[in-house]
C-alpha cells in the first residue's frame, strides 16, 4: 500500500486528456443525435395526430358523400320506376285504344259488308221478283218504267 | 485463483507479494516521491482507452434514426449520466456531464479488474514477461483514486470561483456558517469540510476495492475445493460493489460540483 505522487500527477494528466476527449469527441455527437431523435419523435407524433385527424375528417366526408350518392341513387331509381310505370300505363292505354279502334273498324266493316250484302241481295231479290213477275205476266214490262217500283220492293225485302 | 504460487511461499508472503506494485523504483515509503506505479498507470490508461474507443466508435457511427446495439448501449449510459447531472447541476452541463461520464466509465472499468482472477495476470507477467510484481486493479491503488478526487477538488474551486468570484468565495470561506465574529472557527470548519471531500471520495473507492481484492487473495489461499463457494459468493457481491462504487463516485462528484456552482449570495437576496 503506497501513494505515489508521480503516479497521481501522471494519472491526473491522463484523466484530463480523457475528459477533454470525451467532452470534444464523444459527448456532443451522441447528445446531438439524441436531441435530433427526440425532435423527430415529437414531429412524428404531431404528424401522426394530424394524419389521424385528417383521416377522421376524410372518412366522415366520404360517409357523407356516400350517403348523398345513395339518396340520389334512390331518387333516380324511384324516378325511373315511376317513369317505367307511366310508360307501361301509357302503352297499355295506347294498346287499349288501338284495340278499341281496330275492333270498331272491324265492326263497322262487318256492318258495312252486311249492309252491302243485304243491298245486293235485295237488288237481286227485286230483280228476281221482277223477272218472276215478268215471266208470270208473260209480257214485256218496261224495266225503265218500273225501276222505281222495283227499288221500293227491294227496300222492303 | 490458484494457490499454486503460494505453495512455495508462506501465506503472509503470498499476500504481501500480491499487494506490491510494479514500480519504477524500490521506495517502500507510504508516500513515495519517486516511485511510478507502472501497473496502475498502464492498466488504467488501457482501460480508459477501451472506454474512449468504444464510445468514439459509437459517436462516429451515431444516427438519429434507429440505433444499433452499440449505440443503444452507449446512449443508455449517456442518458443515465446526463439525467443524474441534470437533476442536481443547474447551469451549463457541457463540461460537467462529460466529466461525470468519464469518471463513471473509467472507475467502473477499473473496478471490473477486480473480477479478473487474482493470480491470472500476475502469474502471466511473472512467468512470461518476467515482472516480479503486478497489481491489476487501479482503484485498489490510492494513486489512481486520489488522482481523480484531486481533479474533482480542483474543479470544486473552479466552479466556486466562477459562481461567487474569488472575493465572494473568500468571504464565504471566512464568515460562513458562524458569522464574521467567529472567524477562526469558520476557517477550521470550512477547511475540514473542503478537505473531507477529496479524501472521502478517494478513500471510499480505494477502501472498497482494496478490501475486495484482499478478500479475493485470502480466498485464493484456501485449498482449491474450498474456494468455489466463497469465491463465487464474493464475486457476485462484488459485481454490485463494482457498479455501486463507480456510481457513488460519479454522483458525489456531481453533487460537489453543483454545490460549488450554486451562488448562495444570489439565492439569499
Amino acid at each position: 500500500m503506497q501513494a505515489s505522487i508521480p503516479s497521481i500527477v501522471g494519472q491526473m494528466i491522463v484523466f484530463a486528456i480523457f475528459v477533454w476527449f470525451t467532452m470534444k469527441f464523444v459527448w456532443p455527437p451522441i447528445t446531438k443525435a439524441l436531441d435530433e431523435r427526440r425532435a423527430r419523435i415529437v414531429d412524428g407524433l404531431a404528424a401522426a395526430e394530424k394524419g389521424q385527424k385528417a383521416l377522421i375528417e376524410a372518412s366522415s366526408r366520404g360517409d357523407e358523400t356516400l350517403r348523398a350518392a345513395r339518396t340520389q341513387a334512390q331518387e333516380i331509381v324511384a324516378a325511373a320506376n315511376k317513369q317505367a310505370t307511366q310508360m307501361v300505363e301509357q302503352a297499355r292505354a295506347d294498346a287499349e285504344s288501338e284495340k278499341a279502334r281496330i275492333v270498331a273498324a272491324g265492326h263497322s266493316e262487318v256492318v258495312r259488308e252486311v249492309t252491302q250484302a243485304k243491298d245486293a241481295l235485295r237488288k237481286q231479290v227485286g230483280e228476281l221478283a221482277v223477272a218472276g213477275a215478268s215471266k208470270i205476266l208473260k209480257r214485256e214490262i218496261n224495266a225503265g218504267a218500273h225501276a222505281e217500283l222495283i227499288a221500293e220492293l227491294a227496300a222492303k225485302v | 485463483m490458484s494457490a499454486e504460487s503460494g505453495a512455495a511461499k508462506t501465506p503472509a508472503e503470498y499476500v504481501s507479494h500480491h499487494l506490491m506494485h510494479l514500480t519504477s523504483n524500490h521506495d517502500a515509503g507510504f508516500v513515495s516521491m519517486t516511485n511510478w506505479h507502472i501497473d496502475t498507470l498502464v492498466f488504467s490508461t488501457v482501460l480508459g482507452l477501451i472506454f474512449l474507443t468504444l464510445f468514439r466508435i459509437a459517436a462516429v457511427r451515431v444516427t438519429s434514426g434507429v440505433p444499433g446495439k452499440l449505440q443503444n448501449f452507449v446512449e443508455v449510459i449517456i442518458e443515465f449520466v446526463d439525467n443524474s447531472v441534470k437533476d442536481s447541476f443547474k447551469g451549463d452541463r457541457s463540461f460537467v456531464a462529460p466529466f461525470a461520464l468519464t469518471i463513471f466509465c473509467w472507475v467502473f472499468l477499473w473496478n471490473c479488474m477486480d473480477l479478473v482472477p487474482v493470480d491470472l495476470l500476475p502469474l502471466f507477467s511473472e512467468h512470461v514477461l518476467g515482472l516480479e510484481h503486478l497489481r491489476v486493479v487501479p482503484s485498489a491503488d490510492m494513486s489512481a483514486t486520489f488522482a481523480l478526487s484531486l481533479s474533482v477538488f480542483f474543479f470544486i474551486f473552479w466552479y466556486s470561483f466562477k459562481s461567487k468570484g474569488v472575493v465572494g468565495f473568500a468571504k464565504e470561506f471566512l464568515t460562513h456558517p458562524f458569522g464574521a465574529k467567529l472567524l477562526p472557527f469558520n476557517i477550521i470548519l470550512n477547511t475540514v469540510e473542503y478537505l473531507a471531500k477529496p479524501l472521502s471520495l478517494a478513500l471510499r473507492l480505494f477502501g472498497n476495492l482494496y478490501a475486495g481484492e484482499l478478500i479475493f487473495i485470502l480466498i485464493a489461499l484456501l485449498p482449491w475445493w474450498a474456494q468455489v463457494i466463497p469465491g463465487m459468493g464474493w464475486m457476485i457481491f462484488h459485481i454490485l460493489v463494482v457498479t455501486l462504487q463507480a456510481f457513488i463516485f460519479m454522483t458525489l462528484t456531481i453533487v460537489y460540483l453543483s454545490m460549488a456552482n450554486e451562488n448562495h449570495d444570489a439565492e439569499h437576496h
